[in-house]
């Protein structure tokens, strides 16, 4: 599986009574990794939350011939979409091993040799309750429920947030292995992780698209992601 | 001695009931944050459930004609969870308030419904002679319907607990009670499970109501409806959604209504058990298990 594209446009998002996203456009190609880059609160999570359906949408979200806008959160899950949340969202009473077995598809092959191999820590402790995990075992564990069944694309929130420098490695270790298998659309607040994994980049501002292009073009130009970011490339 | 033997056993036989009533409650908000207040009236349609065939089916001999009751009782009250499931619930999930004015409405009009079928005098049951009977323990003669209800309430716990640990539909459960946004996103159909559960309620309510006719000797419409207060406090005291939390609540709550009922004062009992509940939301309000569904 190579991944399928996505194409977002007109978007708009509410949460509540807020209305977060207004006109979003995104096109991602089958196979790219895209970083989705902004400040705080501009709509990143928002977006994704919306792809699966979890928050009201209108407007179009095309994945392949597929259109997911209005569809139930489960069977946008069932056309092969991955969701990493920013907080694991780990069912901390459950096992490892049950973390994992609930991500198993109907008719999927499950790797669970890949996961292991990715994540050598969950290996050894399948029958520990997932809440009593480190936070960088539960971001391991979240991820590797998002790889167990081959996906078609993968929707990853900030995947080393609040992770030590060592766990970070890892997790984008672990993400560099199954690049190229499917689409990514990935939240990162870190810039230098983002270029480790993503060529794509997407910046929102306000609930708006303000940049779509090159990731490398965005991160060698101070004025842009001193602009959209609010960081100081060196 | 022998008579603190015989409260301990009416009271454990008490706590039977409670945790058949309170589980399915209690899952039933764990994971749906529906708040049924119609289910004590699953309690009642098991218990007439029950009392029909007692009343009936006059050629089959007591004991097998016991063992259709119940199984009788568990088919209607899991045909009725059903049926308010997918009737009427489905349709106000997230409606906290519509859910709790549907199902005060629905509980009532059922009630009422018994009343005008069966009338609002107690009926009592054609029961086997062994019910009656007693069994002798430390000295004690512990009347063998108390035993029944308590070694019945264990086997559902133990088959519930089965279920839930060892199925992939119990696995969904407990990790819907946690996060159910969560197991959508996984690809699965958690609405499926939310009538699963509605049917496992009506279930437990309904083989709890045919054993309340043989604890309290005789069926009548409010009978679900009376303790349905225990069950509600049984399932704050144990943890929304927990399993096992309410087979200790139901064991906690019980035993203290009959120790104090009996030790204290006569009446006194279900005060105390509002002041257990108080006691337990004051030190750990979130129950005794939280969230954690076995």
């Amino acid at each position: 599986m190579r991944g399928e594209s996505l194409q977002i446009s007109d978007l708009h998002v509410w949460r509540g009574e807020a209305h977060i996203l207004h006109g979003v456009g995104i096109e991602i190609a089958p196979g790219k990794v895209t970083a989705l880059l902004g400040r705080n609160g501009v709509g990143k999570t928002t977006t994704l939350l919306a792809i699966m359906g979890l928050l009201r949408s209108e407007g179009s979200i095309r994945f392949g011939d597929t259109e997911l806008v209005g569809m139930a959160t489960h069977r946008v899950a069932r056309q092969g979409i991955a969701y990493v949340p920013e907080d694991r969202e780990v069912f901390t009473t459950l096992s490892v091993a049950e973390n994992l077995r609930l991500s198993e598809r109907a008719g999927a092959e499950h790797r669970y040799d890949l996961v292991y191999e990715l994540f050598p820590d969950l290996a050894v402790r399948k029958e520990q309750a997932a809440g009593t995990l480190s936070g960088g075992q539960q971001q391991m564990l979240a991820l590797g429920r998002a790889l167990l069944d081959e996906t078609s694309m993968l929707l990853i929130d900030e995947p080393t947030k609040g992770l030590a420098p060592i766990v970070i490695d890892d997790v984008v270790e672990a993400l560099q292995r199954v690049r190229g298998e499917t689409t990514v659309l990935l939240v990162e607040q870190n810039l230098a992780v983002a270029r480790r994994l993503a060529t794509d980049a997407v910046v929102l501002d306000e609930g708006a698209v303000v940049y779509s292009g090159d990731l490398e073009t965005l991160a060698s130009d101070p004025a842009l992601t001193g602009r959209y970011l609010g960081v100081e490339v060196r | 001695m022998s008579s603190f033997v015989l409260n301990t056993a009416s009271g454990l036989g008490l706590a039977g009931l409670y945790f058949l009533l309170a589980s399915g409650l209690s899952l039933i908000f764990g994971l749906m944050n529906v708040l049924n207040l119609a289910h004590g009236a699953f309690f009642a349609v098991g218990g007439y459930s029950a009392w029909i065939v007692m009343d009936r089916m006059d050629g089959i001999p007591l004991g097998l004609r016991f063992v259709i009751a119940v199984l009788a009782a568990a088919l209607s009250g899991a045909i009725v969870g059903v049926a308010v499931e997918r009737g009427l619930i489905k349709r106000l999930y997230g409606l906290h308030v519509e859910q709790i004015l549907l199902t005060i409405g629905l509980g009532t009009a059922m009630v009422a419904l018994m009343g005008g079928w069966f009338s609002y005098d107690p009926r009592l049951m054609a029961q086997p002679a062994w019910f009656g009977q007693t069994t002798t323990f430390l000295g004690a003669n512990i009347p063998n319907n108390r035993l029944l209800v308590l070694v019945l309430a264990v086997l559902a716990l133990v088959v519930l607990l089965a279920f839930l640990r060892r199925t992939r539909h119990g696995l969904i459960i407990r990790a819907g009670v946690e996060n159910p946004g969560m197991v959508r996103a996984l690809g699965v159909d958690v609405d499926r499970s939310f009538t699963i559960v509605f049917a496992i309620g009506g279930m437990l309510a309904g083989i709890g109501g045919s054993l309340a006719t043989v604890y309290f000797n005789g069926i009548s419409p409010g009978l679900g409806t009376t303790q349905l207060i225990f069950a509600f406090i049984v399932v704050v005291i144990g943890g929304l959604g927990s399993v096992s939390g309410t087979a200790i609540a139901a064991t906690l709550v019980a035993l203290t209504q009959v120790y104090v009922n009996n030790y204290v004062g006569t009446g006194l009992g279900s005060i105390s058990v509002v002041v257990l509940l108080a006691v337990v939301l004051l030190v750990r309000p979130q129950g005794l298990l939280g969230r954690q569904v076995l």
